[in-house]
């Protein structure tokens, strides 16, 4: 897997982008793209990654963010990107 | 760049709608196994499972945690063992369903599927073999899957073999009494059956196939039923280019994880079956789509018609989405797997003869349904007939999977446990098959112009 999409989802607060990104900074994970609104005070976040120079294996790095997710109130999954374009581009 | 509405869209299909890759299924050819000995060819056929599938789960379970959605089912299928064990009798087929179970066991499977025959012209003697030896091969090795099918619509039915089948499913339930019939629930007859259904208790690798295939049978009723909560109260027009988007795109997910198993396991792509498999969990039914369209209750007049339509959006949905579509693709109606179908046949608005007629217009056919311990065998056969009659003249696949629940009347309730969920008791027409069913022989194919 190369590509891949973070989603975050969650109570809004501050500090959440920042601890996401420190997350992925320290596991070399380059950040492409963010996308992140907040609606009613509920924080939806979505972030395009590079993972080809990421200096664990999935499954840790998975664990981290659910790690990160489960202190911070946050959903946090992480998906191939390759999922969204075979379902939403022909 | 994917839209961050595109992405929590699917995200809400997996986490909140069900969806999910219902099986990936290994076919695997066992010719190459065949012995006159019972104990080298059941060896042969373990060695080779185990040979080819042994990589089945893992890959299965890497592909599910990269791309976020779950792969319910890593099954296999194999040739028909009517073929494998013809040489080696009773005592070999036997032998082999031990092994298939063993390997089944040893790759991590949970069913194993080709415990088959095909005797829709005539039995031949590994037919017979396999027949013969169905009630013991489904009762202690508890992986294994068996088909029989019994017509087509090139060679019609076969009654010999219908007559024969009641006996088989009357036998096999009561083998199982212990465990309300569960024999029953992995026995299916069948007409026009597909050699590349990747769903279990159907499931064999025909002739035609490659060495080894990787089929994928999709899912996801839920996803269809919450995409009809956005149309309420419009046309059927509407109705039904929402179930094809929704299929279009529940299929292409379909066909990403078909392709990635292919390329990990180095196996050929076979096909996509795009078949709505229900669960017994809440949001999971086929029934609460065909609600959703209007029906009160499932089993109701106009249950055919909705059930038709979705049938065949899900198709022109599923199509384009996949390079290679097969198996069973449809919309499956099993009653003690789908939670509406359950209400609905507890309610008594859901019967038998309802379902057959919308057996005519979907995927398969009489699936899952449990009837008094006392039907007797020549009723059941007559059942089959009636279901085989309706897949041979409509050149469409039919199946029966039906449980004569061993000391259990109408009203009474099974319990299978897990996927195979649990049901009523339902009530079949007293009215005695006998005479109809000891007549035998074949039921010639039907002409194929002058079609009314």
């Amino acid at each position: 897997m190369k590509n891949a999409i973070v989603s975050v989802v969650g109570q809004d607060k501050v500090g959440i982008i920042a601890a996401v990104s420190a997350l992925l900074s320290q596991y070399e994970v380059n950040i492409l793209d963010i996308r992140q609104t907040v609606m009613e005070e509920y924080f939806t976040m979505m972030m395009q990654v590079d993972l080809s120079g990421m200096n664990t294996n999935l499954t840790a790095f998975k664990d981290a963010l659910r790690a990160l997710g489960e202190a911070q109130g946050l959903s946090i999954g992480v998906y191939d990107e390759g999922l969204f374009n075979a379902m939403h581009r022909v | 760049m994917i839209s961050q509405h595109e992405v929590f869209d699917t995200l809400r299909m997996i986490q909140e709608e069900k969806l999910d890759i219902r099986t990936i299924t290994m076919g695997i050819t066992l010719t190459e196994c065949i012995h006159e000995d019972p104990q080298e060819v059941a060896r042969r056929v373990y060695d080779r499972i185990c040979q080819k599938a042994g990589r089945l789960v893992q890959v299965g379970k890497e592909i599910e945690a990269e791309y976020g959605i779950p792969i319910v089912h890593k099954r296999i299928s194999v040739t028909p063992i009517s073929v494998i064990g013809a040489a080696s009798g009773e005592a070999g087929c036997l032998a082999i369903a031990k092994a298939m179970d063993r390997a089944a066991k040893e790759v991590g499977v949970n069913f194993i599927g080709g415990y088959s025959a095909l005797e829709y012209k005539g039995i031949a003697r590994g037919d017979r073999a396999v027949i013969i030896t169905i009630p013991e091969a489904l009762d202690v090795p508890d992986m294994v899957c068996s088909s029989v099918n019994v017509g087509t619509t090139r060679a019609g039915i076969n009654m010999d073999a219908v007559a024969a089948m009641g006996r088989v499913i009357v036998e096999t339930a009561q083998r199982t009494a212990d465990r309300d019939g569960l024999g029953a629930a992995k026995l299916v007859v069948f007409a026009n059956a597909v050699e590349d259904n990747p769903f279990m208790a159907g499931a064999f690798h025909g002739w035609g196939e490659a060495d080894c295939a990787i089929n994928v049978g999709v899912s996801g009723p839920g996803v269809v039923k919450c995409a009809l909560e956005q149309v309420k109260g419009q046309p059927f027009d509407e109705v039904a280019e929402t179930i094809k988007r929704t299929a279009f795109r529940i299929t292409r997910v379909g066909q990403l994880v078909a392709r990635e198993a292919s390329r990990r396991l180095e196996v050929p792509f076979g096909i996509v079956d795009l078949s709505l498999a229900p669960t017994p969990a809440v949001g999971d039914s086929v029934a609460d789509i065909l609600t959703e369209m209007g029906l009160e209750t499932v089993g109701g007049p106009g249950t055919t018609a909705a059930l038709a339509l979705l049938n065949d959006a899900v198709k022109k949905g599923g199509v384009m989405a996949s390079s290679h579509v097969g198996g069973l693709s449809g919309a499956f109606i099993p009653v003690s797997e789908d939670a509406g179908m359950i209400d609905a046949a507890r309610a008594g608005v859901l019967t038998l003869e309802k379902l057959e007629a919308m057996t005519a217009v979907c995927s398969v056919g009489l699936d899952m349904i449990a009837v008094p311990g006392d039907t007797p065998p020549e009723t059941i056969s007559a059942i089959i007939a009636d279901e085989a009659a309706i897949g041979v003249i409509n050149g469409k696949t039919t199946a029966v999977r039906i449980i004569p629940a061993p000391g259990k009347k109408v009203g009474d309730e099974v319990s299978f446990g897990g996927l195979l969920g649990e049901a009523p008791v339902m009530r079949v027409n007293p009215v005695p098959c006998g005479a109809f069913i000891a007549r035998g022989g074949r039921i010639p194919a039907p002409i194929h112009s002058m079609r009314n």
